[in-house]
């Protein structure tokens, strides 16, 4: 199929030249915020520790004497070769954090993505097809209450049943202190490196501390993904083409799964890929939640500590990340459905 | 005479004994309100009651709660530290021995505020500005259009984390109005893209055209015509944007970007300060606040979406009764 | 009844492939049930196109649905649909829909949203073959698939292709290529050519007509533009409100029809002659609460007062049609009763 993966190659390339003007106007906004704001960023992080003189030397050696023009080139310059900046209370640079913190953030959000998934489309499914009965409501309610209880007082409740009521599992971090230590590091994805090293206790250990914040982040998406696929069921059941198959005496199990279900799933994953904003803010309470060291987790600490430079850095990638997710979506759908990609 | 007999011999296939007719239109009739009304209207009462609810312990919290949202002490004897609940303090005491319900019931309060003031800022802000852009279009519109997508395409917690951490370097102490306006920023953009999108068909439509072609000034346009016809969609999205400030809210709170805890009582905090009991297996700080801000998410969805379905009349579903075949009339045999 | 000669006036022998008698189907709703058909009886012979005509609205989707069982769940039926000797009414749901695709198929009115958007055209085949005939191996189901499509005009090569890559005309010929390759007894077309331009709609009508005599099916075509049916079909039944009204050969129906409502409907075409469009006053009734007797007594130019007191039932006339109408019993009723039926302002007013 020379000619679509053709077509395909194309789609991918105008997409990407599609987000270069909304990767551009994200980084004017997060730029904007964090220098449009009254006091400069070194004393506001170091005001109370350091004398008038070394907070000029710091200014200087940051580039934030310098006009604002000059200083929006070199961040936009450093975005694009990949330099996020350097935090001012502890001079580490955003790439270090991204490759020690950035593991654990990632673990957490394929997991809940997958816990959503799991849970969400059969779900969905189940109600679209039972639509108006009692087990439908059922699911719509259970849907309406994972939106609606935040995910730090889920993540409580399930420390509280199966941490310590149950002592099921583990509520904090991402492996036991003892555990940690031991397992080299090759990817920094701890789970990943756990299952590389052969040491199957460790990989125990790091999958239990896994399960419930991904959870407790996996039933935020949840109730969106039941509600998605619920409706875009309901609408394909009722599409010419499903009616087409059943006339054709295709089995009604087909008719749903395959052509149904199949159909739903396209404006699912556009919807469900414009969740990663929900996705990423609740992972940064999830983390808070469970003291997960990840990114958000950083930025927590970053923010409380005035970082101006290292939030900016950290929230330029998260914002990327946005950017990165709704073109992989895209480009995923263009493989789903063949429409797309003339 | 009539050609159809009224009454039957017997049922057929795939069909009881027909009913009397007047059994059968009075049947009818309780299906038809049943059908019209039905799950969705029970559960927009039950919203609407939930939200009430939590409206009255809002305002008359002082009435309502046995204390202050920071008081520890009373007749001069401070309460016991994470006291389970009791009679004296129904829902326990924090690690700081202020009373849970006290919290709860002043956290509605401070949520009420918060998300009054924050929908009101959004839709004082969002609507004239989607007007204006979708009424005006050119580069003011494309302008607008960018800002608001970019703003829109960002992680929203991350967002008012951003604008309240700004804030808080400029106004010493996060109180309800730097809050709201925290929270307003992540708003904004919802009713902008609504209020232009529907803008951008009512303009053509052939009213405003008509009122454009007499010579109508923009002013008169805009307020006399396009408003009336835009506004209507904003209750639901403002119920529904209502919902999420309450998430949004709690999760400023729970970073600690929300409400100082000496200014007012806030569910978000309390939930922050409630992970360190839960690791001792205390409960009580956490499940209260957190199934106030729960249930009422839970309360505003239902109203949102119940008014959805009355906005948007598509979404409901008619039912329809299963037919029952009478027996068939009697037709000239001597044809067959 | 293999000669696919299209004055073929004479009766056809033997069983035939479908008999639908005295079939009702009812639609619940809110309010009180829609009679959507009510008591329709009708024979397919083997390679014969009956065409089924009337306003919008008289129950001719419904019936060509009704046949194959595919109806809404608030609806309810009753009567006898024999195909091949099988009585479909009275089958388990399950072989109802395995008889679905292969001994009886459907072709739609409009064909750009009946194939999955997701799914290639040569996909559409073999899940269709895999479902009726689990032993064909992947190349012979291919096999059919491609001589189907090339039988219809339809290169092998566009097997590969998703439906969008088709224009609605060769969408057509697919979905029909789909309703054929199993050679079914019965092929329901409803409007097939309806959404489809002037040319197309003639294409497709020549590939039906092939079709008919080579795979020998019986066709029950849907439509409601009478140059098709005096184009495509040997037998014509109109139907009204519900019931079919008249039923006979097309040439003689439309020389010669026998109630009138199919002579007012005749007159409402427009021709090279026509000098001025007739219309038939009033609407067609609702069908919830239909009128009592003949249903078209409200807008009959020659009712008369039997009409709405009795239902005429079915009378075979002497040129071969079976017609539904008073006019044609007239020895039966009584002189009083023939009298023209007065007072009939308000249904012409309903226009309106």
């Amino acid at each position: 199929m020379a000619r679509s993966s053709r077509s395909l190659g194309l789609f991918i390339v105008a997409r990407l030249i599609l987000a270069v003007p909304m990767v551009l106007i994200l980084l004017t906004v997060v730029f904007l915020l964090m220098r449009v704001a009254p006091g400069d960023p070194v004393s506001a992080a170091l005001g109370a520790h350091l004398s008038e003189a070394q907070l000029e030397q710091r200014r200087a050696a940051a580039g934030f004497d310098r006009p604002l023009i000059v200083q929006y080139g070199d961040y936009l310059g450093g975005v694009a070769t990949g330099d996020f900046g350097r935090t001012i209370t502890d001079n580490r640079s955003i790439t270090q954090i991204l490759v020690d913190n950035g593991g654990a953030t990632l673990t957490l959000t394929v997991a809940a993505l997958l816990v959503a998934v799991i849970l969400g489309l059969p779900l969905g499914l189940w109600a679209a097809r039972r639509r108006d009965k009692w087990d439908d409501l059922v699911i719509r309610l259970f849907g309406i209450v994972t939106f609606a209880a935040p995910v730090f007082f889920v993540g409580l409740l399930l420390q509280l049943l199966f941490g310590k009521t149950l002592g099921w599992l583990p509520t904090s971090g991402q492996a036991a202190p003892i555990v940690a230590p031991t397992v080299p590091e090759k990817t920094h994805i701890l789970l990943l490196d756990a299952a590389l090293s052969g040491d199957w206790s460790a990989f125990d250990d790091v999958f239990r501390h896994l399960i419930l914040p991904a959870v407790s982040l996996g039933l935020l998406v949840t109730g969106v993904l039941i509600r998605l696929s619920r409706v875009n069921v309901i609408q394909t059941m009722r599409s010419d083409y499903v009616e087409a198959a059943r006339a054709r005496g295709i089995r009604e199990g087909a008719v749903v799964v395959r052509h149904a279900l199949r159909n739903a799933l396209v404006p699912v994953i556009t919807v469900t890929g414009l969740q990663v904003a929900l996705l990423l803010g609740g992972a940064v309470l999830t983390e808070e939640t469970f003291n997960w060291p990840g990114v958000g987790n950083q930025l927590v600490s970053y923010l409380n500590g005035r970082d101006y430079t290292a939030v900016q850095g950290l929230i330029t990638v998260f914002a990327l990340v946005v950017v990165v997710v709704s073109l992989l979506i895209d480009i995923v759908n263009a493989l789903v459905d063949p429409r797309i990609r003339y | 005479m009539s050609a159809i007999p009224a009454a039957e011999a017997a049922p057929t296939r795939g069909a009881g004994p027909n009913p009397p007719p007047d059994a059968r239109r009075t049947g009818r009739r309780f299906a038809a309100l049943r059908s019209a009304r039905g799950v969705p209207r029970a559960l927009l009462l039950v919203g609407t009651v939930m939200t009430a609810v939590f409206v009255v312990l809002a305002v008359f919290a002082p009435l309502i709660a046995p204390y202050g949202f920071d008081q520890y002490t009373d007749g001069g004897h401070r309460f016991a530290k994470l006291a389970g609940p009791s009679a004296q303090h129904l829902f326990g005491t924090t690690v700081q021995s202020v009373d849970v319900l006290s919290r709860v019931v002043f956290g509605a309060r401070t949520a009420l505020e918060v998300v009054v003031l924050a929908v009101v800022f959004s839709v004082l802000i969002g609507v004239p500005l989607g007007l204006l852009s979708g009424y005006f279009g050119g580069l003011l519109d494309r302008f607008l259009v960018l800002v608001m997508d970019a703003l829109f395409a960002f992680p929203y917690l991350l967002l008012a984390i951003v604008i309240a951490f700004l804030l808080s370097n400029v106004v010493i102490g996060g109180g309800v109005v730097t809050t709201a306006l925290a929270i307003t920023v992540i708003y904004v953009p919802q009713y902008f893209r609504v209020v232009r999108a529907s803008t951008l068909s009512a303009r053509e439509a052939t009213y405003v055209e008509a009122a454009r072609a007499m010579g109508a000034p923009a002013r008169t346009v805009i307020s006399r015509y396009l408003f009336v016809n835009v506004v209507h969609s904003v209750p639901v999205i403002a119920t529904l944007n209502a919902a999420d400030a309450i998430l949004t809210l709690a999760g400023l709170g729970f970073l600690g970007y929300g409400i100082q805890p000496t200014e007012a009582a806030e569910w978000g905090y309390d939930l922050q300060r409630a992970i360190a009991d839960a690791g001792a297996g205390i409960w009580w700080t956490a499940l209260y606040p957190g199934l106030a801000i729960t249930l009422l998410v839970i309360a505003l969805t239902l109203v949102g979406e119940g008014l959805n379905e009355v906005v948007n009349p598509a979404l409901r579903r008619s039912r329809s009764r299963p037919v029952r075949l009478p027996a068939r009339p009697e037709r000239k045999a001597a044809d067959r | 009844m293999t000669t696919p000669s299209p004055v073929s006036t004479a009766v056809p022998t033997g069983e035939p492939r479908v008999r639908v008698r005295d079939l009702r189907i009812w639609y619940g709703t809110s309010g009180a049930p829609v009679r959507a058909v009510d008591g329709v009886d009708l024979t397919i012979h083997a390679g014969q196109i009956v065409a089924l005509v009337g306003e919008s609205g008289c129950g001719k989707t419904t019936l060509g649905r009704g046949i194959l069982g595919l109806l809404p769940p608030a609806a309810a039926t009753d009567g006898e649909v024999v195909v091949d000797g099988t009585d479909l009414l009275r089958l388990p749901a399950r072989r109802l829909r395995a008889m679905r695709g292969d001994k009886l198929g459907l072709v739609f009115q409009e064909p750009m949203t009946r194939l999955d958007p997701l799914m290639r055209v040569g996909d559409h085949f073999d899940e269709l073959l895999r479902t009726h005939r689990p032993r064909l191996s992947r190349a012979e189901r291919e096999r059919q698939a491609v001589d189907i499509l090339r039988a219809m005009g339809i290169p092998a090569s566009r097997l590969r292709q998703y439906p969008h890559e088709f224009s609605g005309g060769m969408r057509q010929r697919i979905m029909i290529a789909l309703t054929l390759v199993l050679r079914p007894a019965l092929v329901v077309a409803d409007e097939p050519t309806t959404a489809l331009d002037v040319l197309v709609e003639a294409q497709i009508l020549k590939i039906l007509a092939e079709l008919r005599s080579s795979v020998d099916c019986g066709m029950l075509l849907i439509t409601h533009n009478l140059g098709i049916v005096l184009e495509a079909a040997d037998r014509v039944a109109v139907m009204y409100a519900g019931r079919i009204v008249e039923e006979g050969d097309v040439r003689q129906v439309f020389a010669h029809p026998a109630h009138p409502y199919t002579r007012e409907l005749l007159r409402s075409t427009i021709s090279l002659t026509t000098t001025e469009l007739h219309h038939i006053p009033g609407s067609p009734p609702d069908l919830a609460d239909p009128p009592p007797g003949c249903r078209f007594h409200p807008r009959c130019p020659d009712a008369m007062r039997i009409c709405p007191n009795s239902d005429p039932g079915d009378v075979d006339t002497a040129g071969g049609q079976r017609v539904a109408c008073w006019l044609h019993r007239l020895d039966e009723v009584a002189p009083a009763d023939r009298e023209p039926l007065p007072d009939r302002e308000i249904s012409v007013a309903d226009e309106a």
